[in-house]
């Protein structure tokens, strides 16, 4: 499968932290995510691990210009994503960064063809069918093309969202837990898609709890309590 | 599918809530169009019959229940016929300030077998009237010959068919324009017709004469304009004073009590649509608040694949747009199903001159219910627009709302 058309992007993320205030309890000022330092470079798979509320969904957030850092820059490529207004990052997102999120993030009116196209809908660029349709067929999503995303079961709707972001073609994937509602074989297959994926020049970061994702990692990170360290 | 084609899509593949939002929408436009429509068409009616009336004056006899018969005779084209001596319109002539004093004869018509329908006949004198001839000139400029007669609108015969009075033939030869006034239910006749008609009365039993001599002759009403500079309450008093058995009535005071009820209504209905639109508005924010809650996921997904808060304030408005402009029709259409078709059960009810607009008038009426309409749904949705666009996709999608 053709990606990227050339296009490749280092994410730098610079001595970033993420601070929230909570209105009741006595520790009402914490740190989700601790002054960090991350780079994801084209071509490699990062996986990062760690506990539930260690902050890895924050951070990815945070790569994805989602979440705004409390201190840090975000870098893509030499843009400083949090510098740009709402339009300009939400256009770069669209060109740039396939998420798949933890939960649902399916429209369930729309068909799985037509969700699988929605970015390209957006901003009306030339649908890519070929490319979504060889998607579906690797993720075995094919035969429900027309089947409205309202209907489907949660690992149907898991491989929907991860062929709409390869379809996308973007230079960066963040996966949040991509194979949460997956069986081992499509999990397996999922895993194999993503490093396809940077195989072709994608700086790809996948968080997971599956140790079979560490098999596809060219580095690999564990986040405890905000803290993040490489693991070897 | 494209951008444009979304809002759109997210209509139609949710019928139950579009249609509910589109119902609401309908009611809006419903009730100013339909309101609207009565209120203009009432305001019609007045500024006709003010036009029609032209008289300062009306003198009619005593037995007339002074106005209040004459006025439902005029307003709803309730038949009847009142006579005096003929004698009054040389003594109103000769009052002071009187420009122009112009008589008239009624007559009804029966509902039996010598008359075609139950109507009422108006005779006038040609030389002087200034009140019957201007309007039936617009459908009839010649001089209405012997039983010729000019029928209003609402008379079913058409120009050229004959009609019964009293077992005379009459020949309709005008059809004006609709007035919203009792006008339109009447026939009129020149003198010469009249005069055939109440002998013809006589011997079907109805009786006109106001004393014991044959020969005299009657009128039911003197329309008066007095001249300029004259005062014309107390031209009014000195023909009270100067006439014998005859009420002299001020047009003025007459359509004063029509504008009155006029003001009653508009106002009524100005309140009702008030109250429709503010409880339909409340109702339109609540449903859109709870929708934004409802949509706050697929908002989330669509920041998340590079949606500008500025796209989905578009997309909102859009559907909303598109929501009430459906809404809006249905509203419009529907009123105008309700409200042209029984024009005359309304009039009826109402008691008062009811005449519809321009079609140029209605549709102008029509285009601007549909904006307003249109505007208020975009209104409503703007707030839960903006707090949609606000929406912290991590935060939605990572609670799984």
């Amino acid at each position: 499968m053709q990606r990227h058309e050339g296009k490749s992007f280092e994410v730098k993320a610079e001595q970033i932290s993420k601070r929230y205030f909570r209105k009741t309890g006595a520790a009402n000022c914490f740190f989700a995510v601790k002054p960090l330092s991350l780079t994801l470079e084209p071509g490699t798979v990062t996986v990062l691990c760690g506990r539930s509320g260690s902050g890895k969904t924050t951070l990815l957030h945070i790569l994805a210009g989602l979440l705004r850092p409390t201190e840090g820059k975000v870098r893509l490529g030499e843009t400083d994503i949090y510098s740009l207004p709402d339009k300009e990052l939400s256009a770069l997102r669209s060109r740039s960064v396939g998420i798949v999120p933890q939960s649902r993030s399916v429209l369930d009116i729309l068909t799985v063809s037509e969700n699988i196209l929605l970015p390209q809908t957006l901003y009306k660029t030339k649908a890519d069918r070929q490319s979504a349709e060889q998607w579906m067929d690797t993720l075995n999503i094919l035969h429900l093309r027309d089947v409205r995303a309202g209907e489907l079961s949660g690992g149907e709707v898991r491989r929907t969202a991860i062929a709409r972001t390869l379809s996308m073609n973007p230079p960066i994937i963040l996966a949040d837990e991509p194979t949460g509602d997956l069986d081992d074989e499509n999990t397996e297959l999922v895993f194999r898609c993503f490093r396809q994926a940077a195989e072709t020049h994608a700086a790809v970061l996948i968080v997971s709890h599956e140790a079979d994702a560490l098999k596809f990692a060219d580095r690999a990170f564990r986040m405890d309590g905000g803290v993040m360290t490489e693991l070897t | 599918m494209s951008m444009r084609q979304l809002p759109v899509q997210n209509l139609l593949r949710r019928p139950g809530r579009t249609m509910a939002l589109a119902a609401l929408t309908a009611l809006l436009a419903f009730s100013v169009f339909g309101g609207s429509i009565v209120v203009m068409s009432l305001r019609q009616g007045l500024n006709s019959l003010e036009s029609r009336l032209g008289a300062d004056i009306i003198v009619v006899p005593s037995s007339a229940q002074s106005k209040v018969s004459f006025q439902n005779m005029l307003l709803q084209g309730t038949t009847g016929a009142f006579y005096m001596d003929a004698d009054n319109l040389t003594r109103v002539r000769e009052v002071e300030g009187v420009e122009i004093a112009a008589p008239q004869v009624f007559l009804a018509s029966l509902k039996a077998d010598c008359c075609s329908v139950k109507i009422q006949v108006i005779g006038f004198d040609p030389e002087t009237d200034f009140f019957v001839r201007p309007w039936i000139g617009q459908s009839y400029s010649q001089e209405l010959g012997k039983l010729d007669v000019v029928t209003g609108c609402k008379v079913e015969a058409n120009v050229g068919e004959n009609i019964r009075i009293y077992d005379e033939r009459c020949k309709v030869v005008g059809k004006p324009a609709p007035t919203g006034t009792g006008l339109d239910t009447a026939v009129y006749c020149g003198m010469d017709t009249m005069k055939i008609l109440l002998k013809a009365a006589e011997t079907k039993g109805v009786s006109h004469k106001v004393t014991s001599d044959p020969d005299d002759d009657v009128i039911s009403a003197i329309y008066v304009k007095v001249k300029d500079g004259y005062d014309i309450s107390e031209v009014n008093s000195k023909i009270q004073g100067h006439t014998r058995k005859c009420s002299a009535v001020r047009t003025k005071s007459m359509l004063t009590d029509v504008s009155d009820s006029l003001a009653g209504i508009s106002k009524t209905v100005t309140v009702l649509i008030a109250a429709i639109w503010a409880l339909a508005l409340v109702i339109l924010l609540i449903a859109f608040a709870m929708i934004a809650g409802e949509r706050k996921r697929e908002f989330a997904v669509l920041r998340l694949l590079g949606s500008s808060r500025a796209m989905l304030i578009g997309l909102v408005l859009k559907e909303s747009a598109l929501c009430s402009l459906a809404g809006g029709v249905l509203g419009v259409l529907l009123a105008s199903l309700i409200v042209f078709p029984f024009t005359t059960l309304i009039e009826t009810k109402l008691g008062l001159p009811y005449l519809r607009p321009e079609i140029s008038s209605v549709t102008l009426l029509g285009l601007t219910s549909l904006a307003a309409t249109v505007m208020i749904g975009a209104a409503a949705s703007a707030w839960t627009s903006f707090r949609l666009s606000r929406v912290d996709p991590g935060t939605v999608l990572r609670e799984g709302n």
